[in-house]
């Protein structure tokens, strides 16, 4: 790495090495039985470099060849965007917890074991139903060095579990499932299938809604599958920077009910989407998006944030080996004080969102979501009275959570990426059959 | 001979020492470059090498895998991956039986990238940014631009040994219009298995996209509810895609008692103009190849013909477990991952109406184009049109803002009454499945006409 470095100085006014490498075990069950055993070991370099003022950039798999890499990054950075950035100096970084030893010696045994053991209890509910589950272990190193004296090194482990179900009745599909990840093992599989049987319990019937705007309440995973996508995407200091974001010239500003608050925090110990540094080694922060209903900032990476005229708030990611970009590391919505019943009793007739399929393929930026009930429950007088299918939900998060009637207590993770309590709004538009 | 060939040569004499019912190993090389716009200018450029291999190991019904990039101790990953299947199997192996290849298959492309310089390339991306960026309302834009080969070699303990290259060229532009709070965009996507020439030439095209978006701030939200819908050929295709396409991969279906007893082959899910297609043996397309990712050769499979259900797409695992015929199905999108069944190039073949006699007894509809995307559950199913219109009298009235569909696949496709003279192929989709994203695929299609289409809305 430092070779590659004083290589690439060489040629370029400022430098910077990213090396990743993952070692990940998946262990895969399908039609309730242990199908597939996966051992995947992946390395790659990004060379990134600052040539007569412009950016180049390339990466590569080979850790041998750092000829190759300083010349591809070389070509690219003949037309490369203008470095308005500094590299960092940091060697320090806030102690966040992301490593855990004892995930590298969970035996495939007991992987094994902890996926039979959601499979039998989902099936000892309901019988006839077919699971697919997933245990995967991982650990990957990180090390990043740059030509102004940045060094970030650390190391992260991840534990996944997760169960999916399908019953199928004539030609009638219902799908449930949950997941769960952590920077530590999971050794208490009957909190995921807790979920899923009471997915299945809501789930019994079969129930129906006209089509015309009423209550919906979007639990924690119905967040996130229909609107996180077009809440952050407005927040992202790109699209800002672009004049794109609605929210742009709208700071300070009270956009969202005062109940509601969101924020990018990669410093929680043992969450997957923490970690001490972004990729381009700034220090980790929190970051508030939304304070009680005011916009308080956005989140950028180098580049984005000189080109803004602000600091990076540590939000730099590199995904598919293309260069950092702003990206969220993980979004908290805060929680309110009202129960997922108390929700429930309230409506005399509405729905609940667990999962809203299709929901981030429209015009997201502009903050529109609409998406098929995928898993959702109908509520009569006060009660669940049945899972929906045939229906289409749709909004505006302008619109939609500018009044939000409730914010539940429930807090849950979703995915390791977001934490968020349900979410209560009082007139969503809904499309039937 | 190159890194890749040499480790091939010794993996065959390594998999030759192994006990296991099946072993097979993919050699990758591949070169990928990027170019990318925001806000009027290029933002990022860059190129990627990567090389890296997987090992399959198939023991009494269980299986093994290994990925990995180092390729210093290939007897290791070999072991490690045999060590697996053993640990998983309990029953019997059953792989149908495909006669071994030996085999070298070249990329044909005209008008390659690979032998243009960054600066050419840029040169046509810059027009069209700049087309974009002119249009009054245009706030920004977004282009992504791609290309990328690929040199495989396969190999297996039944004695295949194919070496194949595959080009392969994506583009996305974004226009993004703004006016106050608002915020609409509109997108185009294409792709060509390497000939560059296929991206060429859009001007027009591009400045239509850059109105659209504009347009699109003042137009309405349709009230959501059950249409008519009318497809273009475009949406048509992922419609295809997405409301039956992936039903008919078999490895949602083969070890699945009901989903085998609904997917019966000759059950009616249409009406009998209705023909729909799986072939990678078409040659030419983002879906093409000679040969899948297990080295079965690729086939046209007809999915649907007059409305039954007469084929599926399989892997060598499914084919045998289903006593049908492989089809070369199996597709992983890189090393990293074992091949699963994919769709290639899908299509609904062409009937004899034209768009004006589809169009003609509708009194109000709904016209959609061009797409955002499109996912499914298998039974329900959703695609969302880049582009709407109402239809009113037999005529594409005023502009809508992009729209979200759904579908039940045990009805919709019944509900198609009308299949255009048209067919085109559109080249600019990825396919999602797993965790294995994005695999190019074409999907294609003439106009269609479907009754009793749930659209959501305002």
């Amino acid at each position: 790495m430092e070779d590659l470095l004083a290589q690439a100085k060489k040629v370029a006014e400022e430098a910077e090495v990213f090396l990743i490498s993952s070692e990940e075990t998946p262990v895969q069950f399908e039609t309730n039985r242990l199908k597939h055993i996966q051992s995947k070991q992946s390395t790659s370099v990004a060379l990134r470099i600052v040539r007569q003022g412009r950016t180049g950039y390339a990466t590569a798999t080979d850790l041998e060849d750092n000829n190759n890499l300083v010349n591809m990054a070389v070509e690219t950075a003949q037309f490369g965007s203008e470095a308005r950035f500094e590299l960092p100096s940091f060697t320090s970084f806030p102690p966040v917890e992301v490593f855990d030893a004892d995930v590298s010696s969970v035996s495939i045994e007991d992987m094994v074991k902890l996926g039979e053991e959601m499979i039998t209890r989902v099936r000892d509910h309901t019988p006839d139903i077919i699971c697919e589950a997933m245990v995967s272990k991982s650990i990957t190193s990180i090390h990043i060095t740059n030509s102004r004296g940045g060094q970030a090194d650390y190391r992260q482990s991840i534990f996944s579990l997760g169960v999916e179900g399908q019953l199928i009745r004539d030609t009638d599909m219902l799908f449930v499932g949950e997941g769960q990840s952590s920077c530590q093992p999971i050794t208490q599989p009957d909190k995921i299938t807790d979920v899923v049987l009471k997915q299945l319990e809501m789930a019994r019937e079969q129930a129906s809604v006209a089509t015309g705007s009423m209550p919906v309440i979007f639990t924690p995973d119905g967040i996130a599958s229909a609107l996180l996508m077009p809440l952050t995407a407005a927040f992202n200091g790109k699209t800002v920077l672009e004049g794109a974001s609605p929210l742009g010239n709208k700071l300070g500003e009270p956009v969202f009910d005062k109940k509601f608050s969101l924020w990018d925090d990669p410093t929680i110990n043992y969450r997957p989407g923490s970690r001490p540094c972004d990729d381009e080694g700034i220090p980790s922060q929190r970051t508030t998006l939304i304070d009680h209903g005011v916009v308080t900032g956005f989140f950028y990476d180098l580049q984005t944030a000189a080109q803004a005229g602000t600091r990076s708030t540590g939000n730099g990611r590199r995904g598919r080996g293309g260069l950092p970009s702003p990206f969220p590391s993980a979004i908290v919505i805060g929680p309110g004080n009202t129960t997922f019943n108390e929700m429930v009793s309230n409506i005399r007739e509405g729905l609940v969102i667990e999962q809203l399929m299709g929901a981030g393929q429209g015009n997201t930026l502009g903050g529109d979501f609409s998406g098929n009930v995928l898993l959702g429950y109908k509520i009569e007088n006060g009660k669940i009275a049945g899972r929906v299918k045939n229906t289409m939900v749709s909004g505006n998060i302008y619109q939609l959570l500018g009044q939000i009637a409730a914010i539940g207590d429930d807090t849950k993770w979703v995915g390791g990426m977001i934490s968020t309590p349900s979410i209560f709004l009082s007139s969503v538009p809904v499309a039937s059959k | 001979m190159t890194q890749i060939e040499t480790c091939g040569h010794q993996l065959a004499e390594i998999l030759k020492q192994q006990k296991a019912d099946y072993i097979e190993a993919r050699l990758e090389e591949s070169h990928t470059s990027h170019i990318t716009y925001r806000r009027g200018k290029l933002e990022s450029i860059d190129n990627t090498t990567a090389i890296g291999g997987n090992v399959r190991a198939l023991v009494k019904g269980g299986w093994g895998f290994t990925s990995f990039n180092d390729l210093s101790d290939l007897s290791a990953r070999v072991e490690l991956a045999v060590k697996q299947a053993q640990f998983v199997g309990h029953e019997e192996s059953n792989l149908a039986t495909v006669e071994p290849a030996t085999d070298t298959v070249t990329a044909e492309v005209n008008n390659s990238p690979l032998k243009m310089s960054l600066a050419d390339k840029k040169q046509v991306l810059d027009e069209y940014n700049d087309i974009i960026c002119r249009t009054p309302k245009i706030q920004t834009s977004t282009i992504n631009y791609g290309d990328g080969s690929k040199k495989s070699i396969f190999l297996n303990s039944a004695g295949s040994f194919i070496e194949q290259e595959k080009v392969d060229l994506s583009l996305r532009l974004v226009a993004v219009a703004t006016e106050g709070i608002e915020v609409q965009q509109a997108g185009l996507s294409l792709g060509s298995n390497g000939d560059f020439s296929s991206i060429q030439g859009l001007q027009q095209k591009v400045e239509q996209l850059a109105q659209r978006a504009v347009e699109l701030l003042s137009t309405s939200k349709v009230k959501g509810g059950e249409y008519t819908v009318v497809l273009d050929p475009v949406l048509a295709g992922v419609f295809a895609h997405e409301a039956f396409g992936h039903l008919s991969e078999a490895d949602f279906v083969y070890e699945n008692d009901r989903l085998r007893q609904i997917m019966t082959l000759g059950t009616e899910f249409g009406g009998k103009e209705l023909n729909i297609v799986d072939s990678a043996a078409v040659p030419g397309l983002r879906g093409s190849y000679k040969y899948d990712d297990e080295g079965v050769p690729s086939t046209k499979t007809y999915l649907i013909r007059e409305g039954k259900l007469v084929g599926r797409l399989h892997s060598k695992e499914t084919a045998a477990r289903m006593n049908e015929q492989p089809t070369g199905n199996a597709r992983a999108i890189n090393y990293r991952y074992p091949p699963i069944v994919r769709m290639t190039n899908t299509y609904i073949e062409p009937r004899s109406m034209s768009l004006s006699d589809i169009l003609a007894d509708i009194k109000e509809g709904v016209y959609v184009k061009n797409w955002y995307g499109g996912t499914t559950s298998m039974e329900m199913f959703t695609f969302s049109a880049g582009e709407a219109y109402m239809i009113r009298d037999g005529k594409i009235a005023e502009l809508l803002r992009p729209v979200v569909l759904t579908g039940n696949v045990f009805n919709t496709l019944k509900n198609i009454d009308a299949i255009g003279d048209d067919l085109e192929m559109n080249q600019g989709g990825g396919c999602g499945k797993g965790a294995q994203s994005p695999l190019p695929v074409t999907n294609g299609s003439p106009h269609i006409r479907i009754r009793h289409c749930l659209i959501g809305g305002s």
